[in-house]
């Protein structure tokens, strides 16, 4: 009970803030927290990164091993994602089976990485219809201080550009680099009052729970958007929402281009 | 989205249905359809047939689900497993946990909890047949189930999807679109007063332009406005027939 109290009077806080045109941060509207990008941090997976959006801390890890492909595809590589908010990394989080939230965060992130083709997936056959490699993007969050979206989605992408194809270990031939050459980047937005406000924190996550996330490729193409939340989304706030993802994004993407 | 050089998907102005680009599938929709349940639905979308129970609102159970202060809406999105043409292994799987949520969070939106605290509002939707969109179709089902329900909305919610195929946005697609298309964007809007107030779901994935993205809006609000006076006759002639009934 104690702790709804404060829920609520930093939820007053976040709003009263808002409602003054200016963020509990002090950070502007379409501002991002300081990024941070270190990539290759796990020896044993194929490709790893660690990326931090002010607090928050989310490493992805990619494995590889050969499989069988779909059969609808036997000329292609198969990315599987992952997410798993395990509960070091934030007081709500719970052991046990993935929730509605980490099932959704997966798939926000894959659909960015799969639709802007970022992997050239026909690259990772070793035998056609017989055995393609399987790409397992892992999503470890370790501290959620808001915006886990954003954080996975570029951490993803970050452990991607760092991955060597490992198949001395499989005796399939040479490794090599795993092909990427897409560069999406994630935007979260959150709707809170009559505005929105890029890379939410988690106070701000706590005073609204209406998100909507914009994935745009390094052609400003966009291939992935998902509102979450049960709120009702105004069409004029939505193409502008669109246009700062899309600005924020090409700003994101210099972080990566340097990784 | 795979092989989408091999397949044309437009054959002179067309689609392979024979469609306009702007044209929906045949929709049919019964109202009241389940004896037990509190308010259902039947639709047919193209080839998308789907059923739709309402319970509640009535108590949760388990109960440290409650809600002091307003309902609890629960949506269920269920495939059968003769839904589609690989059998699907019966139960949740991922993505049918995120449909069930974006719904949900559509439906939370335009439901008024608030009237009912402590209690829950059960969407359970089972999908008989699924033929692309199954998700807007049972998104339609599920707020003609609510209104059978007498559960109290703020407006309705209709449901279509836009998807890019052969370079062209095309309405309500069909599975070789979906499949072999460049992007699939399903919305859903809130409809009040016979308009369209704001958007209660949106996802997309493939790649479409900011342009493009904007047209596939005004597309799907127009199919959408089309679904809704179809919704609106469908509750209606439940009544009409029930209270001719009554005359004789």
């Amino acid at each position: 009970m104690g702790d709804d109290i404060i829920l609520d009077i930093r939820r007053d806080y976040v709003l009263g803030k808002i409602r003054d045109g200016e963020r509990i941060d002090g950070r502007a509207f379409d501002e991002y927290r300081k990024i941070e990008i270190e990539t290759g941090i796990i020896e044993k997976a194929e490709g790893s990164a660690l990326v931090k959006i002010g607090d928050t801390q989310v490493v992805v890890g990619i494995k590889m091993q050969p499989g069988e492909p779909f059969p609808d595809t036997p000329d292609k590589g198969i990315i599987i994602t992952n997410a798993e908010l395990v509960p070091l990394a934030s007081p709500t989080f719970e052991p046990g089976p993935p929730d509605e939230n980490s099932v959704e965060l997966a798939r926000v992130v894959d659909r960015g990485i799969r639709e802007s083709e970022a992997v050239d997936l026909s690259k990772l056959v070793i035998e056609e219809g017989e055995k393609v490699w399987l790409v397992f993007i892992d999503i470890h969050a370790l501290d959620d201080d808001g915006n886990l979206m954003d954080a996975s989605a570029l951490a993803a992408i970050s452990a991607l550009l760092n991955t060597t194809v490992p198949a001395e270990r499989f005796e399939i031939g040479d490794d090599f680099p795993l092909p990427v050459r897409d560069l999406p980047v994630a935007v979260t937005s959150h709707i809170i009052g009559n505005v929105f406000v890029v890379d939410p924190n988690k106070d701000e996550e706590n005073a609204s729970k209406n998100f909507i996330t914009v994935t745009t490729d390094s052609d400003d193409n966009i291939v992935a958007v998902q509102k979450s939340g049960s709120y009702l989304l105004d069409e004029e706030k939505l193409y502008q929402i669109i246009e700062t993802s899309i600005k924020k994004a090409r700003e994101n993407r210099k972080l990566l281009k340097e990784v | 989205m795979s092989n989408k050089d091999e397949v044309r998907l437009i054959v002179d102005g067309k689609r392979l249905d024979g469609r306009a680009f702007d044209e929906l599938r045949p929709i049919k929709i019964k109202v009241g359809v389940l004896k037990r349940a509190d308010g259902s639905c039947y639709l047919e979308m193209g080839k998308n047939k789907v059923v739709v129970a309402v319970y509640g609102p009535r108590e949760v159970h388990p109960r440290h689900l409650q809600d002091p202060v307003k309902a609890v809406v629960r949506y269920r999105y269920n495939m059968a497993p003769f839904s589609v043409e690989e059998r699907k292994r019966p139960g949740p799987d991922r993505r049918s946990v995120e449909i069930s949520k974006v719904s949900r969070e559509a439906l939370e939106a335009i439901v008024m909890k608030e009237l009912f605290p402590r209690s829950g509002i059960d969407v359970f939707v089972e999908v008989l047949q699924a033929d692309a969109g199954s998700r807007t179709a049972c998104l339609n089902a599920a707020s003609v189930a609510l209104v059978d329900a007498g559960v109290p909305m703020k407006g309705m919610i209709s449901s279509v999807a836009v998807a890019k195929v052969d370079g062209e946005l095309v309405l309500d697609p069909m599975k070789e679109e979906d499949f072999y298309g460049e992007a699939d964007m399903p919305f859903a809007f809130f409809i009040r007063n016979d308009r369209i107030e704001s958007i209660a779901l949106l996802q997309m994935d493939g790649r479409v332009t900011k342009d493009e993205f904007i047209k596939a809006v005004k597309m799907a609000k127009d199919g959408a406005m089309r679904i809704y006076k179809m919704q609106k006759e469908a509750i209606k002639s439940k009544y009409v027939v029930e209270s001719e009934e009554e005359v004789d």
